[in-house]
Parts: C-alpha cells; structure tokens; sequence
C-alpha cells in the first residue's frame, strides 16, 4: 500500500471520470448521478488512508510521487501533501461530496456536462494542492478556470455571460505574472520545485517585487478589496454548486498560495508591503462588512461576508511579521498562523452551507431576493434550525468553528499592535449584523407569500448534506485539536522558514 | 557537390506535381477525387522520403545553393503534415463554392515546393526563388474565385503589396551582398563578422530591408496591413491554407537570412524584433477585440501570434530560436484547426463569416465544439493546452536573456489577447443555437479535426518530445 499513488488517484480519477461522463453524454440522467456520486465517494474513502497514514510529527512533504515529466526544462510531475496541503486535499473531497449531495435532486438540463465540470474542476484544484513541482501548481491553477468558467456560463443566471467572462479575466490576469515570477525565479535557482526555491535567497528590492508578482495572483483569487468585484458577481449568477464550489475551495486557493510562496520564498519583503496586506484586509474585513449589511440578495450578502472572513485569514498570515518583530513572542506568531489556517476550514464549511442553503431557497422559489422570503422557520423548521448553526458560526460564537479561527487572530494580534485588534475585532459586530439581520428577515416574521406556504420540504439527501455540514461545524467548535494536530508541524515549519533571513 | 538524393523529397514532389496536372487534363473526372487523392498521397510520400533523409548529417549541396539539416527537416515534414490536413479540410469546400476543379490542389501543390526550397536555401538566390514560387501560387489561390468581388480585391491587394515586399526585401539583400560579396549564408556570415568597422552603414541600410520584407511576409506590425483584408476576402479555405504552411516557411527564412546570415549584426536586429513584436502583440490583441467577423478576428490573432513568435529572435540565443520553432509548430497546428473549422462548418451556403454563425454550436455539435475550445484555449496559452507550453518556452528564454521586462510585457498582451478568445466560447456554449441543423462532416474530415484537436490536448499534457525535437535541432 505504502507505494499507490494516492495523490495521483485523487487528482486523475476525477478527471478521468468526468471524461467517461461525457462520453455517457445525457441519455440517462440517473446513471450520470450515481457515477458522479460514486466517483466523490471513492476519492473520500481514499482520503482515508491519506489522513490516518499522515505523520503529524513530521513537517517534510508525504506521499510524495516524482516523475520525470519535461526534462528538457527540469520540470517534474511532482505531488507532495504536508499538514496544510492534507488538510485542504480532504476539505476539497468533502467539499464536492456534500455539493453532489446537495445537487443531487436539482434539474439541469445537459447534466453530465454538469457534473463533468465539477468533478474535473475537484481534481485540478487537488492538484493545486497536491503540486510541489511550481509549473505543475501553475498548470492546475490556470486549468481550473476552465470548468469553472463552463459551469458559470451553462448554467449560470441571467447575467451569466459577463460574470463568467469577467471572473476569467480578473483571475488570469491576476496569475499572469506569476508565471513571470516562477520563471524568474526557477531561471536563477535552477530548479522549479518548490523546496529549492524556499531556499533561494535574493536581494530585498527583488523579494519585493516577487512578493508583488505573486501576491497580485492571491489577491484576486482570494478576493481581497479592491479586486473582490468579481465574486459577487459570480456568486449572484452562478448555478446552485457552482456558487458553493467558488466560495468554499477556490477562495482557499489564494491563503494557500500564500502560505507555499509569499511567506517562505520572500520572507524578508519591506515592512510597508507587509503593511499594505495587513491594511488591506482590515479594509475586507470593516469596509466589506459594512458593504454586506445593506445587500437585498442573499447570495450577494454571503458573497460579501465571504470576503470579509478571507481578510481575517490574510490577516493571519501577515500579522506573525508584525508580532515578531514588535514583541519577538514565536508562540504568538504561531497562534496566529494557525488562525488563519482554521478561518480557512471553518468558513469552508458555514459559508459552503449558506450557500447550500440559499441555494435550496432559489431552487424552490426562483428568487435569491431577501424580500421574497418571510417566516420560513413556520414552514421548514429544521433547515431554519441547520441554518441557525451555520448563521451563528458565520458570526463567529464560541461553539462554532467558526469561533475558534478568530478568536486565536484576535488573541494573538493583540499585544502586537491595539488598533490592528480593535479595528479585526469589530466583525463580532458587523458580522453579527448583517448575518443575524438577513436571518430575521427571511426565517421569522409571517409567512407572507402563497409560495413560501406550498414551500416543498427539503429532500433527504439535501438535509443529508446540511446535516454533515453542521455536525462539523459543531464538532471543530469544541474540539479543534484534530485539525490542529495535523497542521502544527508544517506550520512551525513554515514559520520558520517565514522568518528566516533569505537575503544575499 | 551534386547529391541528388538530399533533394530527393523536392524532385518527388515536383514530378508528382507534373503528373497530377497531367492527369488532371486528361482524365476525365467527376469532382476531381483522383487528383485530390494524387495530392494527399504525394504528400504523404514525401514526408516518409523526409523522415528517411532526417538522421542524413548537415550537408551543404549543390555548391552551397542547399543545405539539408534537421531544422529544414523538421519544417519540411510540418509543412507537408499541416498541409495534408489543409487539403482534407479544403476538399469539400472546393468542391461547393465553384473552386471545383484540380486548379487549388495543383496551386496549393507548387506553392508547397516553394516552401520546401525556402526552408533549404543556404544561398540568397534560391532562397528568393523559394519564396516567389511560394507566393505567386498563393495569389492566385486567394483570387481563384472568379465571381466573388472581394476574392478578387483581396487576391489584388495581396499582389501588389506581396510584390512590393519581394522587392524590399530583394533590394535588402542586394545590399547585404554589396557589402559582404557573397550570396551564400555562411560566406555572408563570416563576412560581416570579419568586417572589423561595427556600423558599417550599407550593412544595416541592408538589413532594415530585409527585416522590413521578412516582417511583410510574417505580417507583424508595421507590415501587417494585408492580413486582415486578405484573410476575411480570401476563400475560406485559402485562408487556411496561407495561415499554415507560409508561417512555418516564413520561421524558416527569418533564421536563415537573420541568425545564419547576419548573425553578426545581432545587437542591430535585436532591437528591431523587440519593437515589433511588441507592437504586433499590442494592435493584434486590442483590434481584435473589436472585431465581429470572425476571420479578421482571427487575422488580428494572428498579427498578436506573429508578434509573439518574434519573442524568441528577440530573446537571440539558442534557447530563443527554439522556444520559437516550438510556437511556430503549435501555433500552425492551432491555426490549422481553428480555420479548418470555419471552412469545414461552411457549408452549402451557409458560411461562416461574423462571430455570431458560430452561436450554439455546443448544442449542434458538441464535439466540434469541445475541439473549437480546446483550439481557443491553446492560442490564448492556456494550460492544459500546447500553447501555454509555447508561451512558456518563450518567456523562459526572454527570462535568460535579460529581457524580463519583455516577459512582462508579452503576458500582460496575452490578458488581453483572453477577452476575445473568451467570446466565441461565450457564444459557442452559453448562447442558444438560431437553427438546431446539424452538421453533417465526411469521416475523414472528422478524424481530421479530431486528431487535429487533441493533438492540441496532447502536447499540452505532454510536450516534452516535442520540446526536445525543437531544442535538438539548436543542438540545446
């Protein structure tokens, strides 16, 4: 067993699969589900073997498969998973697990088109993962585009055209010259994996300028202020997956590029960039959360709120330089970089299940509008107490998850520097604000409407997929160690190298 | 020296030639299907002559008027490679828009031959005469159909600026040979580098010239005027094929007259190619964004192709010229598909000309659809396609030569290159069809686009052997 390409499997049987699914085409809907479905749960019954045969201990990259694959240009097939790449592999499975799930009774027309794009869209984002190989990253990183930029624009609203092309563009030319980056830096360390470019050391004025080249990439993926315009578009037309897919994994792929590239290759960039980050998610985390409260459609609010959460990851990550170097403690830093890491997982699961949610609602009565809905809590009691959790994790209440990620960013940043702190701290606020406010309006209250009185009950497997989320959400809440365990040696790792001086 | 073996896939190819026009005359024929199979079967026996001369070490023939080295051998075999396609493509679009006849295979066939001695002339005088039997043929091509007014406009337009641009580029060389006293590349090459006096001003009076006529045949800005206005009043399928081949023979005569010939003068030439590609990258990419016919749209993309092609000259090392040879095969193969659909989807009047024809094809077609996409992908270098790996082979040798900046630049254009390749899957996937008739494609032309399309997918997840092949033949 020792020596199954796990890695591989996970990134290629997805692929292969909505390969053969297209080729099914659209004669049997059903036969197209079940194959997709079985597909999810064959990659998450492989993520088995990959958690329990992880070393928490150690910090060095596992599982790893090497081949050869352009020698000409020295770039490899290499996969690897450490504690923050394992983590992010099994949240993606999972991820798409419960979107199948959730999806399961939607109509699409051309469903096996559908569900290709996700599952191929599943695969290349385990890649992104999964890489240690730079132009393999990139490869996987620009693929995924594809399906995804297919998905918004089949199946998307009305408005899908300009949002999907508009998502491309952005992101694209986000990465554009982070390809220039990795050129230029593979083109002096000689070599494309990313080990060596970790220890690839360069002048202060060049680790600037790589550090904007990639962090330009993050940034639009992530989506930080002013280049976030993109996801609420998105997210306004996109399909009933697809929006989850989006706010779930793809806005983890940009913490997690800075995590692999920004921290460890140029850990000695000016304190003025480090400073722009910080600022910057400051503005994501008030001004966006501002922006959220007085959104109408509810997919836009959580769009926002999304944002806004992803600026506390950033902060994270960017706050260890500014703790060391004010009260030199590392324990902070630490805590602080597994904040981040947590954000991330929690607001995968309570901001995947908000949109599982609005997206139920939008099936059943066309409209993701806030106004539309009144007193669903009379009529759908369970999902109004499933999207109670998600709500209250979202805001951050200790219990949550969604707690645990924040309060660890807050409590660290806080000797560090006072108003950093006020000002990341008042999304206990605003974040209460705008989530509690659009669940008044749409749960309680009367029921106004003849629609939301017939409203048809929530399916079995779409309860299923609510049900999985929120015991999740609970169970990280109170008891975080887990996923802390398998993280906290390639975090100390990482943070060793982010605060290692790499200058000639 | 005479060695009549080396030239053995040009005599083929030309007796052949004769032979189809002979019995294009006197065979009696309905729809010309022997002279089109006469065609394909001479091209295929002329790759395989090809392919058994490709492991015959460098030689320099017929007292230096040809050289036969891999780099000319891998032309070769792309040039007849692609243009089997282009016939198979063609055929039907031939036979229904009143081109019907053995006239454009027997044209397509002697213009091919132009291509082949363009690629193998190690001496000025055969290079020129390459290039003319190259162009003459396409000329009449572009103007073959007699009844449309802008065939005849564009084949014109086409002939009188081709013809200025041969005698640009036949005055540049006059110079070269005035200064240096030698038509034969690598007497030219020795010549200039033995001139001891660096600007040496008839040199590069010469040299502009012939930049300036090698820049009119690529059709990279300033020189791109005819693309457009001949690509969309060209036949379909004459487009496609001055889309394919000719680029291929025109990488071929840029090394030989630039980096053979005045290899010496690198730091002129240099900055000329860096100037002009960026310009090219710049107006193809941001005109094109405004275009609703479909083949000038095309035609701009491939002014931004020309321009990123230059890249590698620009780059001036081994490394360069490689990442380049590697473009210009990609990028024939891109363009291959993406006017062989057009031509193939014209059929029975029912062309296609604006953007908008191509609405709802996913639903009409997915198939041609799904290879339509994977063609518009490839050409904005996008993985998992040959053209990222094309871009990246040229930005990497920009990276090594210094010219970072440049890289910036070249990706910057290629966003905005996206935007409009992004349109046409807009509309080929998200748009509702106007009519729900299906396309009905022969066999052949099927597998034809099919391999054609994955071939695209293929080197995009594999390009190591043809990466390697590229860089063998700068012996990298």
């Amino acid at each position: 067993m020792t020596n199954f390409p796990l890695l591989s499997t996970l990134i290629w049987l997805p692929i292969l699969g909505s390969v053969g699914l297209l080729l099914i085409g659209n004669r049997s809907v059903m036969t197209v589900k079940w194959i997709a479905m079985i597909i999810s749960v064959v990659s998450l019954l492989l993520c088995i073997p990959l958690w329990c045969g992880f070393d928490t201990t150690n910090a060095q990259y596992q599982f790893t498969e090497f081949m050869s694959w352009i020698p000409s240009y020295n770039i490899n097939y290499a996969l690897g998973v450490d504690g923050l790449s394992l983590l992010m592999v099994v949240l993606t499975t999972l991820t798409t697990f419960v979107i199948l799930l959730a999806s399961w009774n939607g109509k699409q027309h051309n469903s096996a088109q559908f569900f290709a794009t996700f599952l191929l869209a599943q695969g290349m984002m385990i890649g992104v993962f999964a890489a240690t190989d730079t132009i393999l990253f990139y490869l996987f990183w620009e693929a995924m585009l594809i399906p995804v930029y297919l998905n918004l624009g089949m199946w998307g609203k009305e408005n899908r055209a300009a949002a999907s092309i508009k998502y491309f563009i952005y992101t694209f030319t986000g990465s554009a010259l982070m390809l220039v980056a990795i050129l230029y830096l593979a083109a002096n360390a000689h070599s494309f994996e990313m080990s060596d470019l970790w220890a690839f050391k360069m002048s202060r004025e060049l680790q600037d300028l790589i550090f904007i080249a990639f962090a330009l990439a993050f940034i639009v993926k992530i989506p930080m202020w002013p280049f976030h315009t993109w996801l609420p578009d998105v997210h306004s037309e996109s399909p009933s997956g697809g929006s989850v897919v989006a706010a779930a994994l793809m806005l983890k792929l940009g913490v997690y590029g800075f995590l692999r590239f920004n921290l460890p290759i140029t850990p000695n960039v000016s304190e003025f960039l480090i400073w722009g980050m910080i600022i910057l998610s400051l503005i994501a985390i008030v001004y966006i959360g501002i922006i959220a409260i007085v959104q109408t459609d509810m997919k836009r609010l959580i769009a926002y709120s999304s944002i806004a959460h992803m600026g506390f990851a950033v902060l994270g990550t960017f706050m260890i330089y500014i703790i060391v170097s004010s009260t030199g403690n590392i324990q902070n830093a630490y805590l602080s970089l597994e904040g981040a890491m947590m954000q991330m997982v929690s607001h995968s699961f309570s901001t995947g299940a908000l949109f599982i949610g609005v997206a139920l609602l939008s099936d059943r009565l066309n409209s993701s509008m806030i106004k539309d809905y009144s007193g669903l809590a009379h009529k759908l009691p369970l999902f109004a107490v499933l999207m109670m959790i998600f709500a209250l994790s979202n805001v951050g209440l200790p219990g949550t998850s969604g707690f645990v990620g924040e309060f660890m960013i807050i409590l660290s940043s806080f000797r560090a520097n006072f108003w950093v702190t006020f000002l990341a701290s008042s999304t206990l606020i605003i974040g209460a604000s705008y989530t509690l406010w659009m669940y008044k309006r749409v749960f309680f209250g009367q029921v106004t409407s003849e629609k939301i009185a017939t409203i048809q009950p929530l399916h079995k497997t779409e309860t299923a997929a609510l049900v999985i989320l929120a015991a999740l959400v609970l169970f990280f809440g109170v008891y975080p160690e887990p996923l802390l365990n398998v993280f906290h040696a390639s975090v100390s790792n990482l943070l060793s190298q982010a605060l290692a001086v790499k200058t000639i | 020296m005479l060695n009549f073996s080396l030239i053995s896939s040009e005599i083929f190819l030309l007796a052949m030639t004769c032979v189809i026009l002979l019995v294009d005359l006197f065979i009696p024929q309905r729809k010309h299907m022997l002279t089109y199979a006469l065609t394909q079967i001479t091209l295929l026996g002329a790759i395989a002559i090809t392919v058994c001369l490709y492991s015959v070490p460098t030689t320099v023939a017929f007292s230096g008027l040809y050289i036969h080295d891999t780099l000319s051998s891998v032309l070769k075999i792309a040039i007849y490679g692609t243009s089997f396609f282009v016939f198979i493509y063609s055929r039907d679009f031939f036979r229904e828009n009143d081109m019907a006849g053995g006239e454009p295979y027997l044209l397509g066939l002697f213009s091919i031959l132009g291509m082949t001695i363009l690629v193998s002339a190690y001496n000025f005088m055969t290079l020129y005469l390459g290039l003319e039997l190259m162009s003459l043929p396409i000329y009449a091509l572009v103007a073959f159909r007699r009844s449309s007014y802008t065939s005849a406009e564009a084949g014109m337009k086409y002939f009188v600026l081709g013809a200025l641009a041969s005698g640009i580029l036949l005055y540049g060389l006059s110079m070269i040979y005035g200064a240096t006293g030698s038509l034969q590349i690598d007497q030219v090459f020795t010549a200039i580098g033995a001139i001891t006096q660096p600007h040496s001003l008839i040199l590069i009076f010469g040299l502009v010239f012939v930049v300036a006529g090698l820049a009119f045949k690529l059709g990279v800005v300033p020189f791109h005027m005819w693309i457009p206005d001949v690509y969309t009043g060209a036949p379909s399928a004459a487009t496609l094929f001055i889309a394919v081949a000719p680029k291929i023979a025109a990488f071929g005569m840029i090394f030989r007259i630039i980096v053979e010939g005045t290899g010496a003068l690198q730091v002129q030439w240099q900055e000329l190619f860096i100037v002009m590609s960026i310009l090219s990258m710049l107006l193809g990419n941001i005109v094109a964004i405004t275009q609703t016919n479909i083949k000038r749209m095309f035609a701009y993309s491939t002014i931004a192709h020309g321009g990123y092609l230059l890249l590698g000259f620009a780059a001036g090392s081994a490394a360069g010229y490689s990442a380049a040879l590697f473009y210009t095969i990609a990028y024939a193969v891109m363009s291959l598909g993406g006017f062989g659909l057009l031509t193939i989807l014209s059929q029975k009047g029912n062309s296609i000309e604006s953007v908008d024809d191509l609405r709802g094809l996913h639903s009409r077609n997915p198939w041609l659809a799904f290879m339509m996409l994977l063609l518009l992908f490839s050409m904005a270098g996008i993985p998992p396609t040959v053209g990222f790996f094309a871009k990246l082979g040229l930005l990497q040798a920009l990276i090594s030569a210094d010219l970072t900046w440049l890289a910036i630049l070249a990706m910057v254009f290629a966003c905005i290159g996206v935007f409009y390749y992004l349109r046409v899957v807009k509309v080929m996937y998200f748009d509702s069809a106007l009519d729900n008739k299906s396309f009905v494609l022969p066999l052949d032309v099927k597998l034809a686009i099919s391999l054609n399309g994955l071939v695209i997918l293929y080197f995009g997840l594999f390009p190591n052997a043809l990466i390697t092949l590229s860089r063998g033949v700068f012996g990298l």
